[in-house]
């Protein structure tokens, strides 16, 4: 590692999208990229149709979030359209084994991780807060106290130390989250232990109406290496990129190198959630500039170009996708709310006289309602 | 039998625990080679290594974040933070995940972590080293609240703390690290009293005085002196603060009819008003005065050299006396 005596920032502004390594240009053409090249050799026509797969079904479940929201289904939504490449690009890296803990806007990762449809809907109907249980698809359950699952994530990958496997840990988290404490106490933590962690910061330009600009006045991933963290930053709508990208720092981490970052520049397109309006700080035109570079269309360019985007298989795509938005419309119309009692539910592991007693009273308080016997 | 401090007692506790099970660690600033700033981890490092004694880098929601993802792993985090006053960098991974993951996954996560915070005044520090936080903590779901008062229960408190799968907010009182007492370290845990019972301190017919912590051993005084003035106190450490044993709390106020409540933490929306509101809800009826509050006034934790006029001490818990047994007072006249 080098360091001058003076430190002065000299790269462009953290607003600068096209600072960012990547394997296809926007318009779809494979470019070579010394650092990434090396991590997708393996990776076949195949797995291309996979990623694109992935994306397709991943925007499926994001639309029919946000209709649900917007047919009253849903209390809310936090729509990820436009990160779908973040997203597959690298979940789709990681081992079945390694443990994600995403943020609230993950879905791609949920997905990817095998959530079934009712786990994408659920929460947000307000049924359950998760409706997974986290060891069975080894992701957490999605944070939105904005950065606190940094620290999860390094903690778990101290767990992975002591136990001496080599699996990885991945926090997810926004350009909003690097202005957080926790985030950066999470670097700090990983590096002075070299957790076997992976920080992906998805950059979608915003967080709520600010910019990315009020997080940072130097590349996010900039600031990685000052906690002696190794940093990628990637083009977010490139899906191979994500994947190379990830690949680097999950191997980085096996071999016991500790922890590294991934900044991937990336764009919101809708509003942050359903109940905001993002006309009110961002133009057209910007997200007409990024409409241009959808990862989507981006990776069908590619497949085009290749010969591989044949009928056959864009229609047995859009078929899946369309059996996935069915079950998903479905878990959410079909949902059924757990009984009263159990809001008491879980609360703690073990017994606890307290909230005995209040489930005592609550509990003869819901039976005052039960119908009364018959002949009485 | 030991003659214990109360240091060596919690000190034991975490070699036995971290002996018993190796998903124990303990975590925190300075507790390695210094063993901690009141070595109560002194020795640890040496007997079990950098891999469970674990110096952290100063940052206190670091530490219990990283024991939250460490928890999500299997291991049972023992945190220590240094001083109460600087556990609120650390509160909102508290409340917000700590306190709630087990509810929120519908318990497939558990949180076994327990927080050992060095607590309460009368040591003439420094600020933000005499703090009463415990309040914060009660009103969280989904944590449980320990405060100990002697070697013996911090020994064996501090062990179920740590045998138990939901987060335990444990108490220590500084003031009484170096006050010594009997501690039976191979007492079967099963054997013991389980953490969340309340016990009575000293028998009396005439008033209920609650407390816990800190001000046990001001209570005792307090009912000491009481006795040359022929009332009868009932002294009820609590030791656990979430969830209270009301079960042994109001056997006792059905049968003295009188309630004095005492803690070192100010008074509005404290422990004191919670536990009266339920004292006067499950006991109204045999209530014989008004139940009366004797705690820090409500006030930031004053410099040192004057703490003496914050921390309730023997004559204000014999003014609060006087009070419910309707005798002349501090107030008499003052307040109607
Ligand atoms: C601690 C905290 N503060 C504020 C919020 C409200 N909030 C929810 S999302 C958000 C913006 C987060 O932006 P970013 O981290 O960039 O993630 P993005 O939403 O863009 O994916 C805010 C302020 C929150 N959830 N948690």
């Amino acid at each position: 590692m080098t360091m001058t005596h003076t430190l002065t920032p000299t790269a462009d502004l953290a607003t600068d999208i096209d600072d960012v390594a990547r394997l296809l240009t926007p318009d779809g053409e494979r470019i070579a990229d010394p650092e990434l090249d090396r991590w997708i050799g393996d990776i076949d026509a195949g797995t291309l149709r996979g990623l694109y797969r992935d994306m397709v079904l991943l925007r499926r479940i994001d639309t029919e979030g946000v209709a649900l929201q917007r047919q009253g289904q849903l209390a809310l939504w936090p729509p990820c359209q436009g990160q779908e490449a973040t997203q597959i690009g690298t979940a789709r890296a990681l081992r079945a084994d390694d443990f994600a803990f995403p943020s609230y806007r993950e879905t791609g990762v949920v997905y990817a991780r095998g959530g079934k449809p009712a786990d994408f809907v659920l929460a947000w109907r307000g049924e359950e807060h998760s409706t997974y249980n986290p060891y069975d698809i080894n992701t957490a359950t999605q944070q939105i106290i904005i950065g606190a699952q940094a620290l999860h994530a390094v903690g778990y990958a101290m767990g992975v130390q002591r136990d001496g496997t080599d699996q990885v840990s991945v926090a997810y988290f926004g350009d909003g989250a690097s202005s957080q404490g926790d985030v950066n106490e999470a670097m700090v933590f990983a590096a002075s232990f070299g957790a076997p962690v992976v920080f992906v910061c998805t950059n979608n330009q915003w967080a709520i109406s600010e910019p990315v600009s009020v997080q940072a006045k130097f590349p996010i991933a900039g600031r990685a290496p000052g906690f002696g963290i190794p940093s990628m930053r990637v083009d977010g709508n490139d899906v191979l990129a994500c994947f190379a990208a990830m690949r680097w720092a999950l191997d980085n981490a096996r071999r016991g190198n500790g922890p590294a970052f991934i900044e991937a520049v990336t764009y919101r397109m809708g509003p942050h959630t359903t109940s905001d309006d993002p006309t009110r700080y961002r133009d057209k035109d910007e997200v007409e500039k990024w409409r241009r570079r959808d990862p989507i269309t981006r990776l069908e360019a590619l497949l085009r170009a290749r010969g591989e985007f044949d009928e056959a298989f864009v229609a047995a795509v859009e078929t899946d996708a369309d059996a996935l938005a069915v079950a998903v419309r479905e878990a959410a119309m079909t949902a059924t709310t757990r009984p009263p009692l159990t809001v008491l539910d879980n609360v703690y592991a073990e017994p606890h006289s307290g909230l005995e007693e209040q489930r005592a009273w609550f509990g003869a308080y819901l039976d005052g309602f039960a119908p009364a016997a018959e002949g009485v | 039998m030991a003659q214990l401090t109360m240091a060596k007692a919690i000190n034991e506790g975490l070699r036995r625990a971290m002996a018993d099970d190796p998903k124990v660690l303990v975590m925190g600033e300075d507790i390695g080679k210094l063993g901690g700033v009141f070595r109560i981890t002194d020795g640890l490092l040496d007997e079990f290594g950098a891999q469970r004694v674990v110096d952290t880098p100063l940052a206190e929601a670091g530490i219990m974040g990283t024991a939250v993802g460490l928890a999500f792993r299997g291991y049972r985090p023992v945190v220590e933070i240094q001083f109460d006053g600087f556990v609120y960098p650390a509160f909102d991974q508290i409340v917000c995940q700590v306190a709630k993951l087990h509810y929120r996954t519908r318990g497939n996560v558990t949180m076994p972590i327990t927080i050992r915070i060095p607590w309460a005044g009368g040591v003439g520090a420094a600020e933000h080293h005499s703090e009463s936080p415990e309040a914060y903590f009660v009103h969280t779901s989904g944590l449980r609240v320990i405060a100990v008062s002697n070697p013996q229960d911090a020994y064996v408190m501090l062990r179920q703390a740590i045998a138990s799968n939901d987060p335990v907010v444990y108490f220590e009182p500084k003031r009484l690290y170096h006050s010594k007492g009997e501690v039976d370290l191979d007492v079967p845990l099963a054997d013991a009293p389980p953490m969340g019972l309340a016990r009575i301190a000293r028998e009396g017919s005439d008033v209920t005085l609650l407390t816990y912590g800190s001000q046990v051993a001001t209570a005792m005084d307090a009912a000491t002196a009481a006795e040359d003035d022929g009332v009868s106190i009932e002294v009820i450490d609590l030791r656990s603060i979430s969830p209270v044993d009301y079960r042994t709390v109001t056997a006792s106020v059905r049968k003295t009819g009188r309630v004095v409540v005492t803690h070192e933490a100010a008074r509005e929306a404290g422990v004191g008003a919670e536990l009266i509101a339920s004292v006067t809800e499950r006991c109204f009826n045999y209530l014989e005065a008004a139940p009366q509050r004797v705690t820090g006034h409500d006030i930031p934790y004053p410099p040192a050299k004057l703490e003496k006029h914050h921390l309730p001490d023997l004559d204000r818990i014999l003014d609060a006396v006087d009070r419910v047994m309707d005798r002349p007072n501090s107030l008499s006249g003052v307040l109607d």
